[in-house]
């Protein structure tokens, strides 16, 4: 490479913006979490294991997770209508999918457990970090879990792999402009969640795959820890 | 539901061994059966056939207002509905997750992948453009539809001629559809989905197979470069079985190009 990208906030390559995580911010829910990383704040609640409403949604199998994520209005610059629009829906059931397989859900058949986020304040990456805060509220809720989910956006600027874009570079529009890879893990490293928007080759996309699984570990630690110390703000590594 | 269950783990079972009941390989398609031109009042549309699914998609042009940030580009929506027509298990009624889901996931995959020259949209800028609308309808539910729907997108959208416009009335005349194609780029955005069946990836499943599937990921891909992806449904990946679905999409991508290819001369 003749030049090294730079990037315009000035982090290396594979630097996450500085996160942050906290458990137990609503007392009233059985559950809760706040995950915060760079500008982008998500609050996520849960209330549950309870009855399944209604009742022919019910899984006499095992119990439905059931996740609603929304923005609130005034988290972007442009005012949000409120309500669920076609974006919310498929976040919410993406949701869904990166945390279900991680919980053992056959413990609670016919039952549901909710899962409420909401994303105060965007600056990119917010399905991760509401991925992030969900499955904390939920392993403080006492949900059993057969592993962690962590979750972060794999990017692409121009030719250059990078991790965690936020809104500046989602909107750049140099080269090959950006290509956005949001990844959710286990900690055991197998992909529950993997979406793409932009422009990648497969060799890419494999190395991106890889750069966002690694990435995921700094995410995993300060889950554990904030887990570990409910009530206080747990802060990533100053670089 | 319980057939299903039985039907499901049968399929698992012999796939696991590398077989599938209708002897097709992993990465092989079902017949295709591209038809462009099906429909007398869109400005696009084709109906496509593979095995025995069979949906129909229309493009319809409309003009309106830029949005402020792309003042001097054309709009773009694809909207999908399962037709109740189609399958004994779709209903009618609001849109429900699986076809928001459908939407959105082929309107990224043609969207992001440069397809549309969304300048050539523009008539006046600030004030006017082209939207195109990409509807898709299920007729027959055998697998599968997504895919199915995505090439029957693209077919609609490369055979899809703009209709007469007059500036000073604002006016469209629908009946007088001009020579001017779709204004696309050299590309040919197609998205196709692995499924995981045990530990097993497979491509283009029947009905019976989609249910045996525990995960699944559609890649909107042209000529090697990807531009659109989305995994789906509640079961992990490793990062070496997405390697394998990658490689299983690229090969049916080059068997699907070339028979569209054929198909829309």
């Amino acid at each position: 490479m003749a030049e090294k990208f730079k990037r315009m906030d000035g982090r290396e390559l594979t630097e996450m913006r500085p996160i942050a995580a906290k458990v137990g911010i609503i007392p009233n829910a059985d559950g809760s979490a706040m995950f915060k990383s760079g500008k982008t704040i998500a609050y996520a609640a849960v209330y549950g294991p309870r009855e399944h409403h209604p009742r022919n949604a019910r899984n006499p199998k095992k119990g439905t997770l059931r996740c609603r994520y929304n923005m609130i209005s005034f988290s972007v610059n442009d005012r949000i209508r409120p309500g669920p629009s076609r974006r919310s829906t498929e976040i919410s059931k993406i949701t869904e999918w990166a945390i279900a397989p991680v919980l053992m859900l056959e413990s609670f058949p016919g039952m549901v457990i909710d899962v409420h986020i909401n994303i105060i304040q965007a600056d990119a990456g917010t399905r991760c970090a509401g991925i992030n805060a969900a499955v904390m509220a939920l392993a403080h809720a006492g949900i059993p879990m057969k592993d962690m989910v962590s979750s972060i956006s794999a990017g692409k600027l121009d030719k250059t792999l990078v991790i965690d874009l936020d809104k500046a570079e989602e909107d750049f529009e140099e080269g090959e402009g950006p290509t956005d890879i949001p990844v959710s893990v286990t900690h055991s490293g197998k992909v529950t969640h993997l979406q793409l928007d932009g422009k990648i080759n497969k060799e890419e996309l494999k190395n991106a795959i890889k750069m966002a699984v690694t990435a995921c570990d700094e995410v995993y630690d300060i889950q554990k820890k904030a887990l570990k110390n409910v009530g206080q703000l747990i802060e990533g590594a100053k670089k | 539901m319980e057939k299903i269950e039985i039907n499901s783990q049968k399929i698992t079972e012999y796939f696991n061994t590398g077989k599938r009941f209708d002897g097709r390989k992993p990465e092989e398609f079902r017949e295709l059966i591209i038809e462009a031109g099906v429909s007398e009042n869109a400005e696009g549309s084709a109906r496509v056939k593979l095995g025995d699914t069979d949906v129909i998609v229309g493009v319809k042009l409309a003009t309106s207002t830029p949005y402020p940030d792309s003042p001097n580009k054309g709009n773009f929506m694809v909207s999908a509905e399962l037709s109740p027509m189609s399958s004994p298990r779709f209903e009618a009624g609001p849109p429900k997750f699986p076809v928001i889901e459908f939407g959105r996931v082929l309107d990224r995959g043609l969207r992001e992948s440069g397809f549309i020259n969304w300048e050539k949209l523009c008539i006046k800028e600030k004030e006017k453009v082209w939207t195109v609308f990409v509807d898709i309808y299920t007729i027959n539910d055998a697998g599968n539809l997504m895919d199915a729907a995505g090439i029957g997108a693209i077919a609609a959208m490369k055979t899809a001629k703009l209709p007469k416009y007059d500036e000073e009335t604002d006016m469209i005349d629908y009946k007088n559809i001009t020579d001017m194609p779709l204004p696309l780029n050299n590309v040919t955005p197609i998205a196709i989905t692995a499924y995981k069946i045990g530990n097993k990836i497979l491509i283009d499943p029947t009905r019976e197979e989609q249910d045996a599937a525990t995960a699944r990921i559609t890649v909107g891909s042209s000529e090697g470069i990807i531009s659109s992806i989305q995994k789906g449904e509640e079961d992990s990946m490793t990062p070496e079985e997405i390697g394998e679905a990658l490689d299983l999409i690229d090969i049916a991508y080059k068997n699907i190009f070339k028979s569209l290819e054929k198909q829309l001369k």
